[in-house]
């Protein structure tokens, strides 16, 4: 595996301007639930590299954590923070995208040039050596003999940052007294308030959306059955007409 | 090619993450950024791990990714936080301490 082959110089000319596309997108998309699955492709093609520079496990580690698990904690918290907040357009530093997109570029061409120039001519020892009794084993020695303090230290941060996240995530609920019983009741069965539960979304031979509202006796849509922050779904004529089960066969 | 290429990639994709911090407004966005910089530094670590010949480069990595796990939750219950009493996810809109 030292020596690069054959197989890895076209796994890595095909995933590097992948991983390099999802990059790119996931800067420019302007929704963010685009940038994360655009962030996903890159994740999943640095998996791919680890594995096939000898290192099987920490590879499957990348997918499984990175993309696995921290994306979908993205997502989840996308979804809860409103996913069509975009960006605004407005800059608060006049011509700030442009030389940020400039300082990337210089960025960008120093460490690449400078680090391809300083370690050109290092010898690639490859790692056959080291994992000789496999991948997973040689880890797992290093872990437990030269870093197992780092890794006893990483269960006191992860217990941190679990108790930490759900003391942030808590919400005091103030200033709402608790309502006993006997109130709610009084409450439900006061006049101008229907006792009874709201009705369903309408199932139809033609639709079961819940957007669909159901119809009143009166046959007009009841907006009480769906959810206010649900589009109401518009019939169509052809669906809004009697079926022919109503009047008998056509 | 050598293997010299990962780091090549692993320094544009670091790049292409330090200009999303840069330009993008949404705090969520700018948290994926920074994730991708600490892949791009995944990546060359593992790379290094390959050219000297051991797995101690792998290890910082795995390291790496707990740190990065366990700041991301922290780092989205603060945003969330900031959401919950701003209702916006804008980095420009939180520009006090308080409220």
């Amino acid at each position: 595996m030292s020596a690069v082959q054959t197989g890895e110089i076209i796994t890595f000319f095909i995933l590097a301007p992948l991983a390099v596309i999802g990059a790119l997108g996931m800067v420019l998309a302007r929704n963010a639930v685009h940038s994360a699955l655009w962030l996903i492709l890159t994740m999943l093609s640095l998996g791919v590299f680890y594995i096939v520079q000898a290192g099987p496990f920490i590879g499957m580690v990348q997918i499984i954590v990175y993309t696995g698990a921290i994306m979908m904690l993205f997502l989840f918290v996308l979804m809860l923070v409103g996913r069509d907040a975009s960006d605004s357009v407005i800059e608060t530093l006049r011509g700030q995208k442009v030389v940020g997109t400039l300082l990337g570029v210089g960025l960008a061409g120093l460490m690449a040039t400078g680090i391809y120039q300083a370690t050109r001519d290092y010898t690639v020892v490859g790692l056959e050596a080291a994992n000789k009794d496999g991948n997973v084993q040689g880890l797992a020695k290093l872990i437990f003999t030269n870093y197992v303090f780092a890794f006893e230290v990483t269960s006191a941060l992860l217990i941190t940052a679990a108790v930490g996240a759900m003391i942030l995530a808590h919400q005091e609920k103030s200033g709402v007294k608790a309502v006993g019983q006997v109130a709610k009741m009084r409450e439900r069965f006061l006049p101008g308030n229907y006792p009874g539960p709201k009705p369903g979304p309408g199932v139809f031979a033609t639709s079961n959306s819940v957007a669909t509202p159901a119809k009143l006796p009166d046959g007009n849509p009841s907006q009480r059955s769906i959810s206010p922050i649900l589009p109401t779904r518009e019939l169509t004529a052809a669906e809004k007409a009697d079926k022919p089960t109503l009047t008998g066969g056509a | 090619m050598t293997p010299m290429w990962y780091i090549v990639l692993a320094a544009v994709l670091f790049s292409i993450g330090a200009v999303g911090v840069l330009v993008r407004r949404n705090a969520i966005v700018l948290f994926m950024c920074v994730e991708l910089m600490l892949n791009a530094a995944n990546l060359a670590l593992v790379t290094f791990s390959r050219i000297n010949g051991t797995l101690d480069g792998q290890i910082m990595a795995f390291f790496a990714m707990v740190v990065a796990a366990a700041e991301v939750v922290i780092g989205l219950a603060i945003i969330m936080l900031i959401f919950r009493t701003r209702r916006s996810a804008s980095v420009d809109d939180a520009n006090l301490l308080k409220y």
